[in-house]
C-alpha cells in the first residue's frame, strides 16, 4: 500500500528534475567502453593477418603468446587468453557500475528514474555470477607478472642484446598502468586485509594492513586506473601493429628491425 | 537584493508545485530562503529542520532534482532568476509540502544487530588499537539525513524492494558493527541474508550524494559484499570449511 502511494507520487513528480546534463557521463563512458570493445574484438579476430609482434615487442592483447603447432592459422591465439582480462574487467566493481548505468540504465544517472519495471540487482542468475570476480583477480595477478616480463624482454633484442625503443617504453607504461588498476581491485583489498576486523593482533596482520593501506591508495583512484589501463592497452596494441606492419617506424637503438 | 524564482511542492500526494518570488541576501542558503518564504508569503509551508549547520540531517529535500541538504545548498550556485525546483524526498511517503515520513528507516534500524563485544581478559578492560578503529570511525560520521536512501534506485524506483533491502544508510551501520575490532558475531550472520546486499548494484549514487562524504560504496557496501562472497560463493573457502571446520 505504501508502495502504491509512493510510486503514484513518483509518477506525478516525473522522471527527474535534474537540469544539468546528467546524460553526458553515461553517454561518454558507454561510448568509450563500446569503442574499446569494438577495437579489441577486431584486434584479436584479425590477429593472424595483421602482425602483432615485431623485434622484441609483442602486443599486450597476445601476452602470453600461446601458439601451439596444431592451432589453425586463421585462429587467433588472442582467443586463448582473452577470457582472462575480459572476465576481470567485466566483473570489476567499477566496470559494473559503468555498464549498469550506461547500458542497463539501472539507473542512467542519480535521481533519474530507471525504465525497467522490476529489479533484482545481483541476486539472481546471470548477475549473481559477478561474485566470481576474485577468481579473475587471481588470474589477473599472474597476467600482471607476465606483462612485466614482456615489458622487460622488450629491452632485449634477440641476437643484438640490450637496447631501448619507444615500443619498450610504451610496453613498460602499459604494464605499470595495468598494475595500478589491479592493485586497486576491491577483491584484492578485501583479500589482503579487508576481511579482518582487527589489524593489530599479530605482526602478520600489521603487515597485511600496511599492504591494505597501499592498495587503498590505488583503490581510491580505481576508476582513473581502469580507464588509463584500458585505453593504453589499445594504444600499445595499435602502436606495435603499426610498427610491425611498416606503417610507422619505431625509434630504437637496435639495427636489425 | 537578488530574487529567487522558486517552484515549491505544496500539499500532500494530490498537491502540486507553486511558484514564488523571494528576495535573498549574500551568503544565504536554500533553507534561509524557504524560511523567508514561510515568514512572508506561505505561513503554512511545512519544512523540517533543526541545526542549519548540516549536522542534524533534518532538512533533506530535492533541489533541482538533486537530493541534498537545504541548509548546505548556497544560493550562489544558482544563476540569478533561474527556476529552482524544491521537492520533498521522493522515496518516502509524503506528509505535506517538504516533509516526508521517514519512519520506515527506524524500522530498518531495528534489524541491524548491536555490536557483541568480546569479554576483556580477566582483571583487564576492553582495549582497541587506534589502527583498528580508524576504519569504522568513518561510519560514525553519518547524520541520518537519509539522502542516500532517497537516491538509491533499488527502493526509489522499485518500492517493492523496501522490505528486502536495508539500504545504504544501514549498510553503513552494518559495516560499523561487522568491522568493529571487538565484535564477535559470526561473519556469516552479518552479511549472508536478510539485509539485501545482493540488491545493490554498486552504481554509487549514495556515495555521490552523502553530505558527510562517507565512502558508502567503497568502504561499507563492497567490503560487505566481499565478505558475503567469502561466506556464500567462494568454492575454495567452502572446501576449507568442509575440511577444517567452521572458520
Ligand atoms: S550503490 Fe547500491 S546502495 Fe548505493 S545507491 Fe547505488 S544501488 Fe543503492
Ligand atoms: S550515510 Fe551519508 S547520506 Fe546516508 S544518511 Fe548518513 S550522512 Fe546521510
Ligand atoms: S574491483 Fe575493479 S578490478 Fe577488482
Ligand atoms: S537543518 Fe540540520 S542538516 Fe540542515
Amino acid at each position: 500500500m505504501v508502495a502504491d502511494a509512493m510510486s503514484a507520487l513518483q509518477r506525478r513528480y516525473g522522471k527527474t528534475h535534474r537540469k544539468d546534463r546528467w546524460w553526458v557521463e553515461p553517454l561518454l563512458s558507454g561510448g568509450g567502453l563500446a569503442a574499446f570493445l569494438l577495437y579489441s574484438t577486431v584486434a584479436v579476430v584479425v590477429g593472424p593477418n595483421w602482425s602483432y609482434e615485431v623485434g622484441p615487442y609483442l602486443s599486450p592483447m597476445f601476452e602470453p603468446l600461446i601458439r601451439p603447432d596444431w592451432l589453425p592459422r586463421w585462429f587467433s591465439p588472442g582467443f586463448l587468453i582473452l577470457w582472462a582480462p575480459a572476465g576481470f574487467r567485466t566483473t570489476c566493481y567499477y566496470y559494473r557500475r559503468t555498464y549498469y548505468r550506461s547500458y542497463f540504465l539501472s539507473p542512467p544517472a542519480c535521481a533519474v528514474a530507471e525504465p525497467a519495471a522490476t529489479y533484482s540487482g545481483e541476486s539472481k542468475f546471470p548477475l549473481i555470477l559477478q561474485n566470481v570476480h576474485r577468481y579473475f583477480m587471481y588470474v589477473a595477478l599472474v597476467f600482471n607478472v607476465l606483462l612485466w616480463v614482456g615489458a622487460v624482454k622488450s629491452y632485449w633484442m634477440p641476437g643484438e642484446g640490450l637496447g631501448i625503443g619507444v615500443g619498450s617504453i610504451v610496453m613498460t607504461l602499459n604494464a605499470f598502468f595495468l598494475m595500478m588498476y589491479s592493485l586497486g581491485c576491491h577483491s584484492l583489498r578485501h583479500w589482503v586485509a579487508g576481511g579482518l576486523n582487527s589489524f593489530s593482533r599479530t605482526p602478520i596482520r600489521r603487515l597485511r594492513r600496511k599492504a591494505w593501506e597501499i592498495f587503498t591508495i590505488a583503490n581510491e583512484k580505481h576508476r582513473m586506473w581502469a580507464w588509463t589501463s584500458m585505453i593504453f592497452v589499445g594504444l600499445t596494441d595499435l602502436y606495435i601493429r603499426l610498427v610491425a606492419n611498416g606503417v610507422i617506424t619505431d625509434i630504437h637503438t637496435w639495427k636489425s628491425f | 537584493m537578488p530574487t529567487a524564482n522558486l517552484k515549491v511542492w505544496r500539499g500532500d500526494d494530490s498537491g502540486d508545485y507553486q511558484n514564488y518570488q523571494v528576495e535573498y541576501g549574500h551568503g544565504e542558503v536554500v533553507l534561509d530562503v524557504i524560511h523567508k518564504l514561510q515568514a512572508t508569503q506561505a505561513g503554512d509551508l511545512a519544512v523540517r529542520w533543526n541545526c542549519k549547520a548540516g549536522k542534524c540531517g533534518s532538512c533533506s529535500a530535492e533541489i533541482n532534482g538533486h537530493p541534498r541538504l537545504q541548509c548546505m545548498t548556497r544560493m550562489e550556485i544558482f544563476e540569478e532568476g533561474e527556476e529552482i525546483v524544491i521537492a520533498p524526498l521522493k522515496t518516502y511517503k509524503l506528509i505535506r509540502d517538504l516533509v516526508t515520513d521517514v519512519s520506515v528507516n527506524f524500522e530498518k534500524a531495528k534489524t541491524i544487530p548491536f555490536v557483541d563485544l568480546e569479554k576483556p581478559a580477566p582483571g583487564d578492560v576492553r582495549r582497541m588499537a587506534q589502527m583498528d578503529i580508524d576504519r569504522v570511525q568513518e561510519f560514525h560520521k553519518c547524520i541520518e539525513c537519509f539522502i542516500c536512501m532517497d537516491v538509491c534506485h533499488v527502493i526509489r524506483d522499485h518500492p517493492d524492494n523496501m522490505d528486502k533491502f536495508v539500504g545504504p544508510r544501514y549498510f553503513v551501520q552494518l559495516a560499523m558493527v561487522a568491522m568493529h575490532p571487538l565484535d564477535q558475531h559470526p561473519k556469516r550472520e552479518m552479511v549472508a541474508y536478510g539485509f539485501g546486499l545482493e540488491y545493490c548494484n554498486i552504481t554509487k549514487c549514495c556515495t555521490e550524494v552523502c553530505p558527510e562524504g562517507i565512502h558508502i560504496t567503497d568502504n561499507a557496501i563492497i567490503p560487505l559484499k566481499e565478505r558475503r562472497v567469502d561466506e556464500l560463493y567462494d568454492p575454495l573457502r567452502m572446501i576449507g570449511r568442509a575440511l577444517f571446520g567452521k572458520k
